[in-house]
C-alpha cells in the first residue's frame, strides 16, 4: 500500500521531486499543483499522466479526500498560509520552503524521531548538506562547542526566493547545525558564485575539535556519514580527505587546540535540474527519504531503525 | 570641511585594515585611529571585521575582540565623522544592522559580489529603514563589463541606495578598467558613484584618482595602505597626490602622515608591499583577503603559495570562498606526493 501524494508547486523543486517520484514504490504520486498553465513543470506533469491542476494549494484542499501527503515547494510565505489547512484535512505536509513551521528534519540524521509529525519542515539545502556532518563530529566527541559551515552555490541554481531572504538561509542552517547537530555555538555562510560553466554546490564544514579528543574517531565518523547520506543523495561526496588542522582557534564556544574541516560536494542527480543543481537536487532526495520513511512507519506501525 | 572637498573620503582602516592583522584589533587601536582620522577631517570611518559584521569565524578569521565592543568605542571617540559599516549579505545578517545602528553607526555598505546584486535588497532596505546612509558595494567589479556592472548598480539603486561603489577588491584594475566602469556608472545612475581601490598592481593612487576624473564622488583608502592583498590606496599617499593635483580633499595630508607613521604601522606585523604573493592575486584576479589565509595553507601543507593563487583565479572562485583555500592546498599536495 501507498500513500496518496501530490506536489504543490511546479517550479524546479517541485518538478525533479516529481520525476524522483515516480520511481517510487511507496509514494504514488497522482498531482502536481501549480499555478501557471504554461509552466514546464505542469506540461511534463500533465505529459506524465499526472493532474496537473493550476489553481493552487485551493485545490489540494478541495480534493483532500483523494490525499494523506502532500510535498510543498512553493514559498515560505505560502506554506505558512496553508499549512493549518492541511493538517485540518488529515494532510501530512512535507514542507520544503523554510517556513519551518514543522519540526526540523534532516533525513540523514532526525527523520526517525518526527514520523508521526503532521507538518515535517526540512530546513535548508544547506541544512541538509552539513548538519549530518556537524552531528557525525559531534558523536565521536565528548562535546562540540562550535560548528560552522560554508555553502557555495551556482549563481544560476539560486532562486528569487534564496536571494530575497538570505538571512533565512543562514538562520536557519545555524538553528539546525546547533539542534540537530548538537554543536554549541554555530554559524551558517551562504556564497554565490556566478562562473560559466556553473559550478557542483559546495559546502565546507568546520567544527572546534577540543583538548584529548580522539582525532581518528572523528575521521572515521565522518566517513560513516559520508556512506550514509551517498545512500539517498548518490552525489554527495567528500571531496578531499577530511582533515584535522591545529591552531589554536578562539571560537565563539572557547578556544579549542583543533578543527576538522570537512570539504564536501553535491553533484545533482540529473532528473529535472542540470548536474551543478546539488542544492536542490539534496532537498528533493532529502523529501524522498523522508516521505518514503513516512509511508514505511505507516504501513507497518515500525520506523525502520536509526542507523546512528 | 565637507563643503570644500571635491570628493568624501571614506577611511577603512579598522575594516579593510582589520585582515592585515588577522582580525586583531583591540579597543585603543580603535581609540587612536579614530581620533587621528577625525582629526584629520576624515568626514566617514569604516570598522568591522574584514569580512563585514558576523565575520569572524573559522573560515575568515576569528576577531580579537568582538566587533560590536570596537564598534561602540568608535562611535563613542569619533568627534565629527560619521561610522560605517561593512555587511556582507550570506555572512552578516540584518539584525547586525540593527544592532550596530542603535550603537551609533550612521552608515551602511552592503557588499554582493559584482554579479548578485539582487541578494542585497533586503539589507540595503532595512538599512534605509532605520534612517542610516546606504551605500551598495559592488565586489570583484573587474568580473563584471561596465554595462553589466552598470545594471547591477542600478538595481541595487532602485533598492534605495544612497550610492553606489566600484570595488575592486583583487586589486586588478587597471585605470582604463576604471575609467570605462565609473564612465558607465556615473552615466547610467542617478546617485553617486565611488571607488574602492586595491594595491596589488600598484595601481590603487592613480586608480582612484582617475575615478575622480570620470565623475566618483566617494573614494575610499586605508591609513598606511594597511587591508587585505598587497593593501588599498593609502589614505595619506591619497590626500597628498589629490593636494599634488588640486583636488580638495578637506583632510590633512600632514595629520594622516602622522596617523599612518606613528599609530598605524607599529601595529603592522607585516609593512604592505607588493611581492610576488600580492602582485600574484592582482594579476589572478583573486580576492585580495586570500592572501594570509593561503599562506597559511601552503606552510601547512607545505605547497606553493603561487600555485595556490594561480589555480584559484583558474576556478573563479569569488570572494567569501575562503574555504577553497584548503581545498585546493589539498589537492595540490596529494598530486605532488604522486609525482614523487
Amino acid at each position: 500500500m501507498a500513500l496518496r501524494c501530490a506536489i504543490i508547486g511546479s517550479g524546479n523543486i517541485g518538478t525533479d521531486l516529481m520525476i524522483k517520484m515516480l520511481r517510487s514504490d511507496t509514494l504514488n504520486l497522482t498531482a502536481l499543483v501549480g499555478i501557471d498553465p504554461d509552466s514546464d513543470g505542469l506540461k511534463r506533469a500533465k505529459s506524465l499522466g499526472l493532474q496537473a491542476p493550476h489553481d493552487g494549494p485551493d485545490w489540494v484542499l478541495k480534493h483532500a479526500h483523494e490525499f494523506d501527503m502532500i510535498f510543498d515547494a512553493t514559498s515560505a510565505y505560502v506554506h505558512v498560509r496553508y499549512h493549518h489547512k492541511y493538517q485540518d484535512a488529515g494532510i501530512t505536509a512535507i514542507d520544503l520552503t523554510p517556513a519551518a513551521r514543522g519540526p526540523k528534519v534532516i533525513a540523514a540524521v532526525n527523520m526517525h524521531e518526527h514520523l508521526d509529525a503532521p507538518n515535517i519542515n526540512l530546513v535548508t539545502c544547506g541544512g541538509q548538506a552539513t548538519t549530518p556532518m556537524v552531528f557525525a563530529v559531534r558523536r565521536a566527541l565528548n562535546a562540540l562547542p562550535y560548528a560552522e559551515m560554508v555553502s557555495t552555490v551556482a549563481s544560476r541554481s539560486a532562486g528569487p526566493g534564496t536571494r530575497q531572504n538570505i538571512d533565512e538561509f543562514t538562520k536557519t542552517t545555524s538553528m539546525a547545525l546547533r539542534e540537530i547537530g548538537g554543536a554549541e555555538h554555530a554559524k551558517a555562510i551562504i556564497v554565490l558564485n556566478p562562473a560559466d560553466p556553473p559550478i557542483m554546490m559546495r559546502n565546507t564544514v568546520f567544527a572546534g575539535i577540543p583538548e584529548g579528543s580522539d582525532h581518528d574517531a572523528v575521521i572515521n565518523s565522518v566517513y560513516d556519514m559520508e556512506k550514509q547520506v551517498t545512500s539517498f543523495v548518490p552525489g554527495y561526496r567528500l571531496k578531499n580527505p577530511p582533515v584535522i588542522e591545529e591552531g589554536p582557534f578562539h571560537t565563539p564556544g572557547g578556544v579549542v587546540p583543533h578543527r576538522a574541516v570537512i570539504l564536501l560536494e553535491v553533484a545533482g542527480a540529473g532528473d529535472y535540474l542540470p548536474e551543478y543543481a546539488g542544492n536542490l537536487d539534496i532537498m528533493t532526495a532529502a523529501a524522498m527519504r523522508v516521505g518514503e520513511a513516512v509511508a514505511k512507519h505507516r504501513v507497518t506501525g515500525l520506523s525502520e531503525p536509526a542507523q546512528l | 570641511m565637507s563643503t570644500t572637498a571635491d570628493f568624501r573620503l571614506i577611511d577603512s582602516t579598522l575594516r579593510d585594515g582589520s585582515h592585515a592583522i588577522s582580525h586583531q584589533y583591540y579597543a585603543e587601536d580603535v581609540m587612536k585611529i579614530v581620533q587621528g582620522l577625525d582629526a584629520a577631517g576624515v568626514q566617514v570611518i569604516e570598522i568591522a571585521h574584514g569580512d563585514g559584521l558576523g565575520g569572524s569565524s573559522f573560515n575568515y578569521g576569528f576577531s580579537a575582540v568582538p566587533e560590536k565592543d570596537l564598534i561602540a568605542q568608535a562611535c563613542e571617540v569619533s568627534g565629527n565623522a560619521k561610522i560605517a559599516c561593512l555587511l556582507l549579505p550570506g555572512i552578516g545578517l540584518a539584525d547586525d544592522l540593527r544592532e550596530v545602528k542603535e550603537l551609533g553607526v550612521g552608515m551602511a555598505r552592503i557588499a554582493t559580489h559584482c554579479t548578485e546584486a539582487d541578494i542585497s535588497e533586503q539589507h540595503i532596505k532595512v538599512a534605509k529603514s532605520l534612517g542610516m546612509e546606504t551605500i551598495g558595494f559592488l565586489m570583484m567589479s573587474h568580473m563584471n563589463s561596465p554595462e553589466g556592472l552598470a545594471e547591477q548598480a542600478l538595481l541595487m539603486q532602485s533598492y534605495g541606495a544612497d550610492s553606489i561603489y566600484i570595488a575592486d577588491s583583487a586589486g586588478a584594475m587597471t585605470t582604463e578598467d576604471v575609467r570605462r566602469r565609473v564612465g558607465a556608472l556615473v552615466a547610467a545612475l542617478d546617485v553617486p558613484v565611488g571607488v574602492h581601490a586595491h594595491n596589488n598592481l600598484s595601481m590603487a593612487v592613480a586608480n582612484s584618482i582617475a575615478a575622480y576624473e570620470e565623475g566618483a564622488a566617494n573614494l575610499d583608502g586605508t591609513s598606511a595602505g594597511l587591508g587585505a592583498g598587497a593593501g588599498n590606496c593609502p589614505t595619506e599617499i591619497l590626500a597628498a597626490v589629490s593636494d599634488r593635483y588640486g583636488i580638495m580633499t578637506g583632510v590633512d595630508p600632514l595629520k594622516l602622515m602622522d596617523l599612518a607613521e606613528e599609530i598605524v604601522r607599529p601595529l603592522m606585523p607585516r609593512q604592505q608591499v607588493i611581492d610576488r604573493a600580492g602582485l600574484l592575486l592582482g594579476y589572478a584576479g583573486v580576492y585580495g583577503s586570500f592572501l594570509l589565509h593561503s599562506q597559511r595553507a601552503a606552510e601547512r601543507y607545505n605547497v606553493s603559495q603561487a600555485e595556490i593563487l594561480l589555480e584559484l583565479g583558474r576556478r573563479k572562485v569569488v570572494g567569501g570562498q575562503e574555504d577553497m583555500i584548503i581545498d585546493v592546498a589539498l589537492e595540490l599536495a596529494a598530486m605532488h606526493a604522486q609525482e614523487e
